[in-house]
């Protein structure tokens, strides 16, 4: 019988079924970070057990960390005491660690595919929904709770309901000045911020086949933002060009072995999915949120809707959302004054993403008005971005490289944006207070943001590149 | 609420009557449930100190009066809100809060994935009815803000005894066995371990055998 690729992976990992219930399912890798996994090695201690699989853990220090002077002990007590909790659990468990300062370190969807730990055809776990980011490499990869954590920790798999399934198929080109970032801020406006609650998403058609392995894991990102559990694309040249040599993909004859096997990893011609959607990607532009939800985005030349919009009959709460944003309907969102932006996270904080937001700043200056945080989704991008000199285009143009961390994505840290602040961000939620108490997101491309910084407004990429 | 308890084992449920706190709103999220600044600690007490913290009080610290948790009108273990509940991040703190909190049941037309998992492994039961349903319900407390609902999860109904207006609602038999005997997906994983290690030897991604 032809199956979906979700399938594939998904039987490949059955350990047992229970009658009526939920699978036994192994998970090959699993990802901690300091905030979501103390309880969970409590929990352990507690009832005197060990990690079944040290190995297939991997921790680094990311969402409550410092975005400069990483070397000094971190000032904030609590998060000094995660961090120093998660540095204790690991050694005493046998867990591998990239903590602050070592090279390694940076935001965990964003070092598992650059290390080559994210392999195709894998299972994937994180206490963080945005795991659904390694689903760009063709595995079932998604966000799990802290007594998940537990789970996997002591026993290496989950209990879990199979999802149905749904191919998001997106034809034709993108056009000059729009980004994978627009393609799903795009989708998820169309079919609404729970419109793939219970799915597993493919993404497949032309547009996602021309897309950078960079680029697809922002599209896998933001499934969740839509509802589903995870989102994945079949892994093709582009995965194992990107794999290829990375620090643990596999190596001689076994790359070979593996090759043979990743090419299996596809939909079959007659699998059946529970719901299809075509997109075409002439249709996009450069994307803009105005809302407290990720799907209440709008092409950037377009106007704020009205209230009586439904989305997909989906009635959110549209007018506490546009007077918590202080945006009115029937405006345009193109040339208001917004005074920070923030270029980072595990949606928009990786190389290509520094390169796109060099492109527009190279040879331009900073609007005054402009706060600007641009944080390296990791201690490699950083290192690359200074190789490639980006770190001194920015400074040339008034713009400072910080540290790696989630930062002001969710602003646990220093990172804050102040209350009633607009702020022009790369990350994946637009949410109530997401980047501090009062803040006001508008989420947008890395190109956008670049483009906003330096006019002091927002502004439409296309008319600068 | 015995503290202990909630990291051992889950509280069992079985039938529960109630008065209803209502939370109107669609898609409320986790960053709503529990802002991010609140995930500091690491262990899983206290969170229901901060539940919708920033809808709850003000700039000042002071308590926003006509938000429902601060109305007096409204008390109970049930929590009723607007469709989608619980979407965004995947933090089980949303759900510690909650029950913390002291709420046992939460009623929703739609439930995020995650947040619908993560309250069945801490013994909060999601109980999702029709939207007709839920708006029924919110009309009724809104008229009648002490009234009581009844949660019976033996026989999967959610009732209004004033009113003889009930519904059936779906929930996994296997949790559904989980939840009224109090035993979770970690003991019956923990019981697993010998299958697990016969299903590595031919696993691809293992990375040792042991
Ligand atoms: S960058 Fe933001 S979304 Fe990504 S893992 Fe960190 S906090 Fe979560």
């Amino acid at each position: 019988m032809d199956k979906t690729l979700f399938d594939k992976v998904w039987e490949q990992h059955v350990v047992c079924e229970i009658n009526d219930g939920p699978s036994v399912l192994y998970i090959d890798r699993h990802f901690i970070h300091e905030v979501t996994s103390p309880q969970a090695f409590t929990g352990l201690n507690e009832k005197g057990l060990q990690v079944f699989r040290p190995k297939q853990t991997i921790a680094t220090a990311d969402h409550n960390v410092p975005t400069y002077d990483q070397h000094l002990p971190i000032k904030n007590a609590l998060s000094r005491k995660q961090v120093s909790v998660l540095t204790e659990n690991c050694k005493t468990y046998g867990i591998e660690l990239y903590g602050l300062g070592h090279p390694y370190q940076g935001i965990v969807h964003v070092i598992g595919p650059e290390l080559g730990i994210t392999q195709p055809g894998m299972t994937i776990v994180c206490g963080d929904s945005h795991t659904s980011t390694h689903g760009a490499f063709g595995n079932i990869a998604f966000g799990i709770g802290t007594s998940e954590v537990q789970h996997v920790l002591a026993t290496q798999t989950l209990l879990q309901f199979k999802p149905k399934t749904m191919r998001i198929n997106v034809e034709g080109d993108l056009q000059n000045g729009v980004m994978a970032k627009d393609l799903i801020l795009y989708i998820i406006s169309k079919i609404g911020m729970g419109g793939a609650t219970g799915y597993f998403v493919e993404y497949s058609g032309q547009a996602i086949r021309n897309l950078s392995m960079e680029s697809r894991m922002t599209v896998c990102n933001m499934s969740i933002e839509m509802g589903a559990r995870g989102g994945m694309i079949a892994p093709d040249e582009v995965t194992f060009e990107y794999l290829k040599n990375r620090e643990f993909a596999p190596r001689g004859k076994a790359w070979g072995k593996m090759i043979s096997y990743w090419n299996t990893l596809h939909t079959d011609v007659d699998a059946v999915f529970d719901r299809k959607l075509t997109f075409h990607a002439e249709d996009i532009a450069p994307m803009i949120t105005f809302g407290t939800n990720p799907g209440m985005g709008m092409c950037i030349d377009e106007m704020v809707p009205s209230p009586e919009h439904k989305l997909n009959g989906e009635t959110y709460s549209f007018d506490k959302s546009i007077s918590y944003m202080n945006i009115d309907s029937g405006t345009m969102l193109l040339g208001k004054k917004v005074n920070y932006v923030f270029i980072g996270s595990c949606t928009n904080g990786r190389i290509e993403d520094l390169r796109q937001v060099a492109r527009v700043v190279k040879g331009r200056k900073k609007a005054p008005n402009i706060t600007a945080l641009i944080v390296p989704g990791s201690r490699q991008v950083e290192a690359m971005a200074r190789k490639e000199g980006i770190d001194k285009i920015l400074e040339a143009a008034g713009f400072e490289l910080r540290q790696p961390g989630c930062s002001a994505c969710l602003a646990m840290n220093e990172d804050k944006i102040p209350k009633g602040e607009y702020c022009v961000s790369t990350s994946n939620r637009n949410f109530e207070g997401r980047q501090g108490p009062g803040s006001r997101t508008l989420l947008a491309s890395p190109l956008t943001a670049a483009a906003t910084a330096i006019k002091g407004y927002i502004a439409d990429v296309r008319e600068i590149i | 609420m015995d503290k202990h308890y909630l990291a051992e084992r889950m509280e069992k449920f079985d039938k529960l009557i109630s008065s209803v706190v209502p939370l109107a709103g669609e898609n409320i999220d986790t960053d709503q449930i529990i802002p991010a600044r609140f995930l500091k600690a690491t262990t899983r007490e206290g969170f229901g100190e901060n539940l919708f913290r920033d809808w709850r009080y003000d700039d000042k610290g002071e308590k926003v009066k006509d938000f429902p948790l601060n109305n007096k009108k409204y008390t109970g273990k049930i929590l009723l809100a607007g469709k989608n509940f619980g979407c965004g991040s995947s933090r089980e703190h949303a759900a510690w809060a909650i029950f913390d909190y002291g709420f046992r049941v939460v009623v929703s037309s739609y439930f995020a994935d995650i947040f619908k998992n993560n309250a069945l492994n801490n013994g909060l039961l999601p109980v999702q009815v029709s939207e007709t349903f839920s708006e029924t319900l919110f009309r009724s407390i809104e008229d009648k803000p002490g009234m009581e609902v009844e949660v019976d999860l033996k026989a999967q109904l959610i009732k209004l005894p004033g009113m003889s207006i009930s519904e059936p609602f779906e929930i996994n038999p296997f949790k559904k066995h989980c939840l009224l005997t109090g035993k979770d997906d970690f003991e019956f994983l923990l019981d697993h371990l010998e299958s697990i290690r016969e299903f590595e030897k031919n696993s691809i991604y293992t990375l040792e055998t042991y």
